[in-house]
């Protein structure tokens, strides 16, 4: 019995969109930002000193720690996995990073002991990382349990490397680095790069302009970076397809192992710079720094728009994901409302990302 | 068509798991522009054979010609770097990404950016998959849309469209028209048409009785490991393949139920006899 030969046009086409769900899809798809827009609108209104150049520089600095956990942890979901040892390994990391500049003595030029801090605490991520990477790719036991045990492992060991006690820096330089500012301006015109000009007389504090302090500069190189590697590049691309179906990958030549490997040291290194970073604000290090950061850094990935399943999520996303939250904490402050009242904020937030994450699911 | 040198050739192909023998010294050959039937009831030794066609298992007796040459594959990527591509029945398809992302998966395109960084060829990548969808005559209106977007017969078609990008020498096709609906699952026998056309030969597994007599050449049935025959489809029917793959006891009792149930005895174990009706 054969077939006759007939142009057959259902089986060619998918259906197509109907027009009218255009302005939901959208919204939909915008609701982030949107949502972003609104917040930044109602504090301005509602809270005095919200909105303006200081506010938002503060904002990026004190955000960056947390994006930059979840910048890694943005390719770790991706993928398919999740890594809840990032905010044990910051600490670890803060902590090597003080030991070992404030071991450096003082005849050894600043910009040797932040190379060698850095060193330090990107050489010691590796460790977990790599760990977990192998556990999971070759060992096949799920991410969230084998981070789980690392999450302890790496607080134990820094609390053992610290003494059970914070590391203070003693060289006054590392702190002024990591709170300095790119651009300094005088109200007479003079102006200096990375530190306050030289012969103050006569001007107040409040008289100095200050631009882009260093933990937003470093904050957006690493954005940068970040979203070229996963746009751009062959590795970003087979983490969406990883995340997509592993299966799938390994049947097409994609090394899964080797990437899996690649992946969770990257977060692990992602977390030791925001380890660093710490340091190098606060001239100290502790081995709890980073813990209170970690659920807020997963919490900004899902906001963003990533699935924990996997296979979807954007750089962008998350980098939106860290503002909603980090807008929120500040904005709360100006309002004077009770600090606590962020977490409920944020938790609420990420709730309703997941609904409106499920929804436009149904819409498609 | 039997001048010309075999694309396959399969001589005694042995693999046994444990004490099951799945499958019990089978040969058969593929010819250029060949449509083989692979059918068999669940069971049969179709999956494991072709498994070891692809690659991923290794036989455990026999040999399998590829060209004339004698060949051993380790891992299925080795197979299909020698041309033998299979699309099966989950279609290793990443959802997320678009028909281009997987047209070219595990063999993206690159370039150089600034001169020194290797970035992905996203417009050569387009460019490539929307010429070889055309060429196969495969609507998809929006290249980067993500492939969940489509329909079963188009996720379908961007499987095919791969294989033969990557200029399949041999194609093989485990179920294809499963979970299709019917105008997709004419869509796909089109397509194997075009590759038949095209010289590349398919060796395609269905149960779908009417999908293999309508584009394939030849039929091989297994039964229980073994070959328990083999047709030119223009010189058999359906009901002959059909007792190929139940066996030739079983199709006789059917047989004589149908035309003459007064004439059957039931033996139970203890060995009285009853007579039916």
């Amino acid at each position: 019995m054969k077939v006759p030969d007939v142009a057959i046009p259902d089986a060619n086409q998918s259906q197509p969109r109907k027009t009218a769900l255009r302005p939901l899809d959208i919204v939909s798809r915008g609701w982030s930002w949107l949502f972003l827009l609104l917040l930044i609108i109602f504090f301005s209104i509602t809270g005095q000193g919200f909105l303006n150049i200081y506010n938002f520089q503060t904002i990026g600095a004190d955000m960056a720690l947390v994006l930059i956990m979840a910048l890694g942890q943005t390719f770790v979901i991706i993928s398919g996995g999740i890594d809840l040892s990032t905010g044990f390994v910051m600490g670890m990391a803060s902590v090597t990073a003080a030991l070992v500049m404030s071991h450096m003595g003082g005849s050894v030029p600043l910009f040797v002991v932040v190379l060698a801090g850095v060193a330090a605490a990107l050489g010691i991520g590796l460790i977990p990382g790599l760990v977990n990477g192998v556990i999971i790719a070759r060992l096949r036991v799920p991410p969230f349990i084998v981070t789980l045990g690392m999450y302890g492992i790496a607080r134990g060991a820094g609390f053992i490397l610290s003494g059970g006690q914070p590391v203070s820096i003693q060289t006054n330089g590392i702190g002024q680095i990591g709170n300095a500012y790119l651009l300094y301006l005088l109200p007479d015109g003079r102006f200096s790069f990375f530190h306050l000009p030289s012969n103050l007389q006569g001007i107040r504090p409040s008289q100095i302009v200050q631009l882009l302090p260093f933990p937003l500069i470093l904050l957006v190189v690493v954005t940068l970076i970040c979203a070229w590697l996963l746009w751009q590049t062959r590795f970003g691309r087979h983490t969406y397809a990883v995340g997509g179906s592993e299966e799938a990958s390994r049947r097409a030549g994609i090394p899964v192992v080797r990437h899996t490997i690649l992946i969770y040291v990257f977060s692990a290194l992602m977390a030791s710079l925001a380890g660093v970073l710490y340091t190098m604000r606060f001239s100290n290090g502790a081995a709890d720094v980073g813990d209170p950061l970690l659920l807020t850094s997963i919490a900004a990935v899902i906001i963003g728009g990533a699935s924990l399943l996997g296979g979807e999520g954007t750089i962008l996303g998350t980098v939106i994901g860290a503002l909603i939250i980090a807008i929120i904490q500040n904005g709360l402050i100006f309002l004077g409302i009770n600090p606590f009242w962020q977490f409920i904020a944020v938790g609420a937030v990420i709730i309703l990302a997941v609904l409106v994450d499920q929804a436009k699911k149904k819409l498609v | 068509m039997a001048d010309v040198q075999p694309i396959l050739q399969v001589k005694d192909l042995y693999k046994r798991f444990g004490g099951l023998i799945a499958v019990d010294h089978v040969s058969l050959e593929i010819h250029p522009g060949e449509v083989i039937g692979l059918l068999g009831d669940n069971g049969a030794g179709k999956s494991t054979l072709i498994k070891m066609i692809s690659g991923a298992y290794k036989p455990d007796g026999g040999q399998i010609l590829l060209d004339g040459e004698a060949v051993s594959f380790s891992t299925p990527l080795e197979a299909r770097r020698r041309g033998i591509e299979t699309i099966y029945q989950d279609l290793a398809l990443c959802e997320n990404l678009d028909a281009s992302a997987n047209i070219f998966l595990g063999r993206e395109r690159m370039r150089h950016q600034l001169g020194i960084f290797r970035v992905l060829n996203r417009s050569y990548m387009l460019r490539e998959s929307r010429q070889v969808l055309d060429q196969l005559d495969i609507r998809i209106p929006e290249l980067r849309n993500p492939i969940r977007q489509l329909s079963g017969g188009q996720r379908q078609a961007v499987s095919i469209a791969r294989a033969v990008y990557w200029k399949a020498h041999l194609m093989i096709m485990d179920e294809p028209t499963a979970a299709l609906g019917v105008p997709e699952q004419l869509k796909v026998l089109e397509l194997i048409r075009t590759l038949r056309n095209q010289g590349v030969p398919v060796l395609l597994i269905s149960h779908n009785m009417q999908d293999v007599f309508a584009v394939a050449d030849r039929v091989i049935v297994m039964r229980r490991g073994s070959k328990a025959g083999e047709r030119r489809i223009s010189e058999t029917n359906e009901n002959e393949v059909v007792g190929l793959m139940v066996g030739a006891e079983y199709t006789r009792v059917v047989k004589q139920l149908h035309d003459a149930p007064e004439e059957m005895h039931i033996t139970t174990h203890d060995e009285s006899e009853k007579e039916i009706g």
